[in-house]
């Protein structure tokens, strides 16, 4: 669209708000006209452009270069419909206290749930679920998505190949056990190491809580890409020609470095806990310490933990994925959606003259993304549930 | 009074409740008439509706909560269907509202004066500086200490008994027709309460305010109302003026409030010469922060089936001092022995058997149970811990004690926290004190966030059981109702020092220690014209706050 056009759309789109209300105003609906009356300009401005997207949207289902944008929708329809479903399942089958959890969960957290379980199913089974290997090199190199041979797809390859001839389906396919898998075994060791502490700082309070207080700090205060980079270099060296020791390597620096924020809100959530006077009656009976942290203070710092390990995942997902497309990740020949949007990065370039080719990477970066949104969505119900709780 | 217009007019109110999907009516059809300059006292237990009933006054209902029934008028106005705008024109301005917790009501980021004045401002009442010089004027009348410059201290500068009435005299600020009270004294020692309530009532009085004023404790509500309404679980049970209805209560619910104030155990003569004491303190002085000691030199002895009482107001050092006997906070000097024996100072230091020897019963039932926990764990950690029962005997055991706190065991052994009463916990709290099958028990404050009924049966509870198991008790308390009704020596404290001690009776009759008669003199009675009588006696600058600072001088 050039740029007299995007004039004129923004003209419409004022001379809409312009228009909407007195129009509005002579709908017989009566809602309308009651909605229309009490209406701000800057309402009616929202709600022209919020017509004009929706028209657009419209207009681009249609082109038949942006087949993505199809499935996008498509793909937000269908799972919409697939969370409702599910939640309504859930309101019918189950126990009491599982159908009243379904009967006061947003739609949001039921879609949340079906894209995880997606993504959880889609890498235990990627061998079965894959068309092909994920080393597997094909003759057609750069064939484009959609499998539409009109437009340089290839009915073979559905989302097709990168610049040697993988087959991207099954990169991604395996990419996702590969980044999810480390990501979620990551995240547990994270939580392992931060709430034991975090826990421990704040049951015995004191030199020890400082000391450990401080060392977090310390690490804290060095940007957390930049020195898992550095601890990575170093570890590239260490392991020497054995990548899969590099893996192991990268987990364990994430891990501790994650585990900083972790030990934070631990900490946090501990010394609220600390002060009730059941931990105090406990204290008193003479209790030592793991019964102290494991029966007294973990079961009523779970939810918050939960949440933090939804939102936590979520960015050791990204750091992992950063790290790879930064080429100290996981190493290949193994499939990773940070290293695929990495190598196919450039294609980016091409968005103006073939939207397709620039879909290549966005692929993997769409994968990536739709799982962030999806565990926040659960996240954000978790939260709100917990919250509720504690009243 | 009853040919003028009523200026609230509240008929068949039906208020519900929504919460987890399960609605409960929280008002049941309440009516009632409020005259222009009139006080009406809403008392009643905890859940009763009071607080819902009061704020549906203004028109207004908390989340959660919805008017599905009846008519609310305010000087004609239809407080339930006219529109937000209209509502809002009338709050802070001609209905004020004050809360039950000053302290958590004010903004603590700005000062006083700004939040005085904001009312006044926003509905075009005063000009600024009209408000500022107000506001003065109304401190003076509440009799504010250095009414000139209170307003301009924020919020945490100034006392919990400064701060209610500094939140009267900005409910005041836009001279309202009607002012709603929602427990302003609950939060305060008796001492303070007392002058709190002696500017309330001027103040209303000088307005000619109507108020509605809201309260658990019927003395209170003796002394400030001029019509009483009693609920009972959102039921209206009777209304009267408060003189008849203190004379002759109708109802048996009215009859069996009344008569918890009278529940008085006799005192036990005094332990022989010679016994050896369960605990004793021998001039124990305990700080938290170095050189700034919060108890000095305290001594005194705790008998075999004994129950003495520590008195004071909040931040006199009476749980100090229970946090010393335990050991969380070791002494810097003096010795704390057990049955002759001395204890060492930290807990980390007793043996399992001097630890279970000593049992503590908390004031807030809420923090003072594991809420992830079952009521059968909580009672039988110590069992197990303790005495190593293990299986069906630990399980029966439990039982046998939920049996002797008067709970039904097959009931709610297996419920959380959440699911049981206040009254309740408190009760699963001195099971859980039981179970390690102590000789000693401190009970710090245990009946303070209880209603009365309820506390008076826990109270009984104690008793009964102190007679059957020889149990010796340590009742800390600010309530001389308490202290009246189960204690056999009381011990008066005051910032840090013990003022005075002996056995309850000679505690009750003169003459006192000075702290001790401000102490005793404070506590409401059910008699409407105490308060007059007593600031007839005293004098108004004879009471709470203002008495404590003359006794310190002198």
């Amino acid at each position: 669209m050039t740029g007299t056009s995007g004039l004129i759309w923004l003209a419409c789109v004022i001379a809409m708000s312009l228009l909407l209300r007195p129009i509005g105003r002579r709908v017989p609906i009566a809602q309308i006209q009651h909605a229309c009356t009490g209406m701000s300009l800057g309402g009616a401005f929202g709600y022209s452009i919020a017509i004009a997207t929706i028209y657009l949207m419209w207009w681009l289902y249609f082109v038949k270069e942006l087949i993505f944008f199809q499935w996008f929708v498509q793909g937000v329809i269908g799972l919409g419909i697939a969370g409702y479903l599910f939640r309504l399942a859930g309101q019918h089958f189950g126990t009491d206290s599982s159908r009243k959890m379904f009967r006061q969960m947003p739609v949001t957290a039921a879609l949340g749930i079906i894209i995880i379980i997606g993504y959880a199913i889609m890498s235990i089974f990627a061998d079965w679920l894959a068309p092909y290997g994920q080393a597997e090199i094909f003759a057609k190199v750069n064939v484009l998505p959609g499998g539409n041979p009109d437009l340089g797809g290839d009915p073979a390859h559905l989302l097709g190949t990168d610049q040697i001839g993988r087959d991207l389906l099954s990169r991604l396919i395996y990419g996702g056990q590969n980044t999810v898998g480390i990501a979620f075994i990551t995240t547990c060791l994270a939580f392992l190491i931060g709430t034991f502490f975090g826990f421990l700082a704040a049951a015995l309070g004191g030199w020890f809580d400082q000391a450990l207080s401080r060392i977090v700090d310390m690490l804290m205060s060095i940007p957390q890409l930049i020195f898992a980079l550095l601890l990575m270099t170093i570890a590239s060296a260490w392991a020497g020609s054995e990548k899969w020791l590099l893996t192991i390597y990268m987990v364990l620096i994430i891990a501790v470095l994650d585990a900083t924020r972790v030990f934070r809100l631990s900490r946090a959530v501990g010394m609220n806990i600390v002060v009730m006077d059941f931990f105090e009656a406990a204290k008193l009976r003479g209790e030592n310490m793991s019964y102290l942290i494991f029966k007294e203070i973990l079961p009523n710092a779970f939810a918050p933990l939960l949440a933090e390990f939804g939102l936590r995942f979520c960015f050791v997902f990204l750091t992992i994925a950063s790290l790879s497309f930064l080429g100290v990740g996981i190493q290949p020949p193994l499939a990773d959606w940070g290293t695929m949007v990495k190598d196919l990065a450039q294609f980016i370039n091409f968005a103006v003259f073939s939207p397709l080719t620039a879909a290549l990477p966005l692929m993997a970066a769409g994968a990536i993304a739709l799982l962030t949104v999806a565990v926040n969505f659960v996240v954000d119900w978790m939260l709100h549930r917990a919250s509720g709780l504690r009243e | 009074m009853t040919n003028t217009k009523p200026l609230l007019k509240i008929r068949d109110l039906q208020i519900d409740g929504i919460s987890d999907e399960t609605r409960s009516r929280i008002i049941n059809k309440v009516s009632l008439d409020l005259y222009p300059g009139e006080v009406l006292g809403l008392i009643g237990e905890s859940g009763a509706g009071k607080s819902t009933l009061g704020l549906a006054g203004m028109g207004f209902t908390r989340d959660g909560c919805e008017i599905v029934g009846g008519s609310i008028e305010f000087d004609g106005i239809d407080l339930v269907n006219s529109p937000l705008e209209k509502r809002r024109r009338l709050l802070g301005s001609r209905i004020a509202y004050v809360a039950q917790s000053a302290a958590a009501s004010f903004n603590p980021s700005h000062k006083i004066m700004y939040q005085h004045t904001e009312a006044p401002v926003f509905h075009r009442k005063f000009s600024r500086i009209d408000a500022e010089t107000d506001a003065i004027n109304l401190y003076r009348r509440l009799r504010l200490p250095q009414p000139e410059m209170i307003g301009f201290r924020y919020p945490h500068q100034l006392s919990g008994g400064q701060l209610q009435r500094a939140m009267t005299a900005m409910a005041m600020s836009c001279r309202p027709d009607l002012i709603i009270f929602d427990e302003p004294t609950t939060a305060l020692d008796v001492t303070t309460q007392i002058e709190v309530l002696s500017a309330i009532r001027d103040i209303v009085e000088q307005f000619s305010t109507a108020a509605i004023y809201i309260t658990h404790d019927l003395a209170v509500v003796a002394q400030m109302a001029d019509r009483i309404k009693v609920l009972l679980r959102g039921d209206e049970v009777e209304e009267n003026t408060t003189r008849s209805m203190l004379k002759s209560p109708r109802e048996s619910y009215t009859k069996s409030l009344w008569a918890v104030r009278s529940f008085e155990r006799k005192q036990k003569p005094p332990a022989k010469t010679g016994a050896t004491p369960v605990i004793s303190l021998k001039n124990v002085t305990a700080a938290y922060a170095k050189n700034d000691p919060v108890v000095r030199d305290v001594s005194f002895d705790i008998h075999a089936g004994r129950t003495v009482a520590v008195v004071g107001e909040s931040g006199s050092g009476k749980s100090t001092t229970a946090r010393c006997i335990t050991g969380l906070l070791p002494p810097l000097t003096g010795s704390i022995s057990f049955d002759g024996t001395a204890l060492p100072p930290d807990y980390r230091q007793r043996s399992n058997e001097q630890l279970r020897q000593m049992q503590m019963i908390y004031q807030m039932a809420d923090t003072a149970l594991n809420p992830r926990k079952k009521i059968g764990e909580i009672i039988g950690r110590p069992v197990e811990f303790y005495l190593g029962l293990t299986g069906r005997e630990k399980r029966q055991r439990v039982e046998e004690l939920l049996a002797q706190i008067e709970l039904e065991p097959t009931e709610f052994i297996d419920r959380y926290p959440a699911e049981i009463s206040g009254g309740q916990k408190q009760r699963i709290g001195i099971a859980r004190a039981l179970a390690a099958e102590p000789k000693f028990i401190i009970c710090d404050e245990v009946t303070s966030a209880l209603d009365q009924l309820v506390a008076e049966g826990i109270l009984r509870l104690l008793t009964d059981l102190q007679d059957k198991m020889q149990l010796s008790f340590m009742l800390i308390t600010h309530d001389l109702s308490t202290v009246r009704a189960i204690a056999d020596e009381v011990v008066v404290m005051k910032d840090g020092i013990v003022v005075e001690s002996g056995p309850k009776n000679d505690m009750f009759t003169p003459p006192h220690h000075a702290y001790t008669d401000l102490l005793l003199s404070s506590v409401p009675n059910m008699d409407p014209d105490w308060l007059d009588n007593l600031l007839a006696s005293r004098g108004a600058d004879n009471i709470g706050d203002a008495a404590i600072e003359k006794m310190n001088k002198n």
